[in-house]
């Protein structure tokens, strides 16, 4: 991690998010660590999306007024700003409702390989195909991969997990293999925090011939991500959880992959030439954008990229480094509290689980946000993950560029507070 | 404080030593309940007298159960067991219904102690939407395991 960047002005940020102003539960200063969940916006996130909609809102490519026009560039200006965000062309850049859905997109659009034509041979998986992913990953990369092996008569294979909760990969010669079609992993585990060996997970993909897909809902937040330079196929991220509006994400694919795949959501704005009797498909990414597209949110997301562009992703990534640590450190100085995932920093990111001995997650977290402390509480969508680590459920708070150390702070006191509370220490 | 108003002490002594606990023989039906939000689970049975069947005045002879999860649906179905034990299958389906009423009501029913007894202690809880579904586990367990055991006898 970059020591060498300078820290965030923490003080300047908050302001820049008026939530953050609140209070909550009896005047309680909000600490808001549920951002692995949702982010919250700074205004001009807010702004961007409020002066789109009073000057420029119309349907986007389509129409050929001046509003048209405007809206067009300015939804196709937010593309190209995230694409460079995530050192992607403007081109391998699909925009979606959401990251589920673009996991969705390429679950689906492989089973509609087998009416894409020659081009979309490639995607085609039937029995005797492998799909493999991880134990550790949130339902979202999980559901679509065993729902496309149903449709399909693949079949799912998965990489374990070690107890302390990094990804077991010694058996990836043995589950990556000349049978497999996908390797989907997460980048960073909303749960764990731990960052995985995406190259060594592409590497032994590509020797095989499978395609990599990603799920860095956790990682383009919070780090600086170069989804080109990991040589990854398809990776998605959620507009919500990096400081932009709900309704947006976005599905990379590597272009020629995009170019051969076959549509999933069918209608206007993707198609080339419709007949009665059949229709052709735009290029991507239009071919994977049916409908008039969510609008005011993408703009929302160009503006979110470029404010966190304007504080340096490497700095994010140092400054939540540095609130995690503390976070491990302190949290592990309490008796009776576990950690669930990596307690050592090396490839880890800032989501922080734990379990209190004899307080429920669900009392921890109420008497957390009696504090103001909100956390998430649950298994986090990635209930595999929660029984393999031998727990039914943890509690989490993940960290953004506008908590402080006075945040890890009072969700120390908080989790002393709920063992207080429940008599057990 | 907000917090005392929703873990009131008999949540917190039903919580600490629940009554009724533990699965036990012999039972008419058992219902298994899930919470996707969190995965609490409860695995419930109940055993009604012989004349079980459709007859809502049979009387809940046992309910025994098992499970893991949060106080408050630790604590809302030891409260069940002391709530129907004893009583007509009727009785219970009737306090059964004052129970998801008063947990329904976002803290606007106020709850009867005739009927509700150590339940009216749920009636902070009514308050927080995130928590209704764990006061009402233990309670949905009960009345599907019920019409199991009445559905079952239907078909005899």
């Amino acid at each position: 991690m970059t020591s060498t960047a300078t820290p965030l002005d923490i003080v300047t940020i908050k302001a820049d998010f008026p939530i953050l102003a609140r209070t909550v539960r009896d005047g309680k200063r909000l600490v808001y660590l549920d951002s692995g969940a949702t982010a919250q916006r700074p205004t001009q996130v807010l702004d961007a999306e409020r002066a789109f909609l009073e000057t420029s809102n119309a349907a986007v490519h389509r129409g050929a007024h001046q509003l048209a026009e405007e809206a067009t560039d300015a939804y196709e200006s937010a593309r190209a700003r995230v694409a460079r965000f995530v050192g992607a062309r403007p081109e391998e850049v699909v925009f979606t409702k959401n990251a589920t859905e673009g996991l969705n997109l390429v679950a689906y659009a492989m089973s509609n390989a087998a009416t894409g034509g020659p081009e979309a041979e490639r995607f085609r998986v039937g029995p005797g195909d492998e799909i493999v992913v991880t134990e550790m990953e949130h339902h979202a990369n999980l559901v679509p991969w065993q729902q496309l092996c149903q449709r399909t008569g693949a079949t799912l294979r998965w990489f374990g997990v070690t107890d302390e909760g990094r990804l077991d990969l010694g058996d990836l010669d043995e589950l990556v293999t000349e049978r497999t079609r996908v390797v989907a992993f997460t980048h960073q585990s909303n749960v764990l925090g731990t960052v995985n060996p995406v190259a060594a997970l592409v590497d032994r993909a590509r020797q095989v011939g499978a395609l990599t897909v990603v799920d860095a809902c956790q990682s383009v937040p919070h780090l600086p991500v170069d989804l080109a330079g990991l040589g990854v196929d398809f990776a998605v991220f959620s507009g919500h959880k990096m400081l932009g509006p709900s309704g947006v994400g976005v599905l990379y694919g590597r272009s020629e992959l995009l170019e051969s795949l076959p549509p999933f959501v069918t209608g206007g704005s993707m198609i080339e030439m419709v007949r009665m009797e059949g229709s052709t498909f735009a290029p991507p990414p239009q071919r994977f954008e049916a409908g008039v597209p969510m609008t005011s949110q993408a703009v929302g997301l160009g503006a979110a990229v470029d404010y966190l562009s304007v504080v340096g992703m490497e700095r994010i990534a140092a400054h939540e480094h540095l609130l995690t640590e503390a976070a491990l450190s302190a949290l592990s100085e309490v008796p009776g509290v576990s950690i669930v995932g990596p307690t050592s920093m090396v490839d880890r990111g800032g989501a922080v689980s734990f379990t209190v001995d004899g307080v429920h997650p669900h009392d921890a977290g109420q008497v957390l946000d009696s504090l103001g402390v909100a956390v998430r509480v649950g298994h986090h969508c990635a209930w595999p993950l929660h029984r393999r680590m031998a727990v039914p459920a943890t509690v989490r708070a993940t960290f953004y560029l506008y908590n402080d150390l006075d945040d890890v702070t009072t969700l120390v006191e908080g989790v002393r507070e709920a063992q207080r509370f429940f008599g057990t220490a | 404080m907000q917090l005392d108003q929703m873990y009131q002490e008999i949540i917190l002594d039903h919580y600490k030593n629940p009554h009724g606990r533990g699965l036990r023989e012999p039972f008419d039906a058992e219902s298994h309940q899930i919470n996707p939000v969190c995965g609490d689970e409860v695995s419930l049975r109940v055993n009604l007298d012989g004349a079980a069947g459709t007859d809502p005045s049979a009387t809940v002879v046992d309910v025994s159960y098992d499970g893991q999860g949060c106080s408050i649906s630790q604590a809302a179905t030891s409260v069940l067991t002391d709530l129907v034990i004893g009583r007509t299958v009727r009785d219970a389906f009737d306090v059964h219904a004052a129970f998801v009423e008063l947990m329904q009501g976002r803290g606007q029913v106020e709850p009867d102690e005739d009927v509700l007894g150590d339940g009216i202690a749920f009636a902070g809880v009514a308050k927080y939407p995130a928590r209704v579904k764990c006061a009402l586990l233990g309670w949905m367990a009960f009345k599907d395991a019920v019409s199991r055991s009445t559905g079952k006898e239907e078909t005899r």
